[in-house]
């Protein structure tokens, strides 16, 4: 089953396109990473596909939304982990992921499991503001699995992280297809992420090139 | 059966927010009740005038005070980028302007049981319609929330959204201003009977706010 199918998708950041025609299609239970420089386009392309950001031109559909129509009931069904936390910070660790849980229509037990998941439990009546770093990625990458996501965005997950919760992005990509999980992961950790993907794309100025699975890593890097 | 569970969700979310940061308490109220000292200090000679004017100042004391409150409802959704957070919530448009007017409506009515004690007791005031008084508060403050929220919203994506609150929110409450008071006039020293008709125009304005509202909200949410 197809889940992401971008055709020459255009997308403005203001009057920049960020994205230029992208094309793209990724099929249910991929983990594609999406490799490329910085302002090359690739949060663009997340957001666009979590449906926050609109479609100029082109035709994109994602779990079955027309982004062009309907990106509002898309979003119930995606999980995306962003450069920010989309927490408050004057509520707890366990407050922001029941607001989220709760939100998405999921019982309580959907929010403990994800909270046991990033291993944040010691930190569940800890306010938002005063977690590290670290901290709020995890309560981060924790709202987006309580969803249940049938396709999960990370965007640089790995940042600012250390080696543990590393290990905790790590097994989520593992456990992705066996969850029913679709992934599109951005990284600068490109290594990293090469030993959970399936497939990889590489993004410059705005477009999306296939990276062949034979082609050699030192040759991959090249733009 | 949803919309009013997830009203009440975000309702919660924002109630509790200004629970645990005090603004509301320590910033807001406060500031509700200098502004009617304020006037006192202004008026005191003619102790007549300021008990024949106290609607008035009320009204504008709550007016002045709603802004703080709808610029804080919006300042929370910016922390964090928490704003594309409850836009991935999956929560309708129309539940989150609901849920967040609510929580606006819930701080003025604080508000204005602190100011009308205030200006009962500062003003010397004689209330003679309780039950005028409360329906004109009940329906003045969903319209001020109702206003505010739509407002707010579409000021919330702008960098002078601080600026940009009060001039879009004050002149679109003149009905919530000229209404109030004048019932309020009604119920403090004339002839209560004489307020029911400002009360009527009070929850017109208000339907209408909130209907404007439940539409608007999500357009204006995604624009911001």
């Amino acid at each position: 089953m197809r889940v992401v199918t971008l055709r020459s998708a255009v997308c403005l950041l203001g009057r920049f396109p960020a994205l230029a025609g992208a094309d793209l299609e990724v099929d249910a239970g991929e983990v594609v990473l999406l490799a490329g420089p910085n302002g090359a386009g690739k949060t663009t392309l997340l957001r666009l596909c979590a449906g926050l950001l609109p479609l100029r031109d082109g035709s994109a559909e994602v779990l079955g939304h027309d982004l062009a129509r309907d990106r509002q009931s898309l979003r119930r069904e995606v999980g995306l982990v962003g450069h920010e936390t989309f927490g408050y910070d004057d509520l707890t660790v366990a407050e922001n992921l029941t607001f989220a849980t709760r939100a998405a229509g999921r019982d309580r037990a959907a929010a403990d499991a994800a909270l046991t998941r990033v291993g944040l439990t010691r930190v569940a009546d800890v306010a938002h503001g005063r977690l590290s770093q670290g901290q709020r990625r995890r309560l981060s990458l924790a709202i987006a699995l309580a969803r249940d996501p049938r396709l999960l965005l990370l965007d640089e997950p790995h940042a600012g992280l250390d080696e543990d919760a590393r290990a905790v992005v790590d097994e989520v990509l593992t456990a992705a297809p066996a969850e029913g999980r679709t992934v599109l992961i951005a990284t600068h950790e490109v290594e990293r992420a090469r030993h959970h993907i399936t497939r990889e794309v590489r993004i410059a100025a705005g477009r999306v090139h296939e990276v062949p699975r034979s082609v050699p890593a030192a040759l991959q890097a090249a733009p | 059966m949803n919309l009013l569970r997830d009203s009440l969700l975000v309702a919660g979310k924002d109630l509790r927010i200004e629970r645990r940061s005090r603004v509301a308490l320590q910033q807001i109220l406060p500031f509700g009740g200098i502004v009617l000292i304020m006037f006192g200090f202004a008026l005191d000679p003619d102790r007549g005038l300021l008990a024949r004017v106290a609607p008035g100042l009320f009204w504008t004391a709550v007016l002045l005070a709603s802004l703080l409150a709808v610029t804080r409802a919006f300042a929370i959704e910016d922390t964090n980028n928490a704003r594309d957070g409850l836009r991935m919530a999956g929560l309708d448009g129309a539940a989150i302007f609901l849920g967040k007017a609510a929580a606006i409506a819930a701080q003025l009515a604080l508000l204005e049981v602190v100011l009308g004690i205030g200006v009962v007791v500062l003003y010397d005031v004689e209330v003679r319609g309780i039950v005028l008084l409360v329906c004109t508060a009940v329906a003045a403050t969903i319209g001020l929330a109702a206003t505010g929220t739509v407002y707010g919203v579409l000021a919330s994506g702008v960098r002078a959204r601080e600026t940009l609150v009060p001039l879009l929110v004050l002149p679109a409450v003149t009905p919530v201003m000229l209404g109030g008071t004048r019932a309020f006039e009604a119920a403090l020293d004339g002839v209560p009977s004489d307020g029911w008709p400002w009360v009527q125009l009070l929850v017109a304005f208000g339907a209408l706010a909130v209907i404007a509202g439940i539409m608007a909200f999500a357009p204006l949410l995604e624009e911001g």
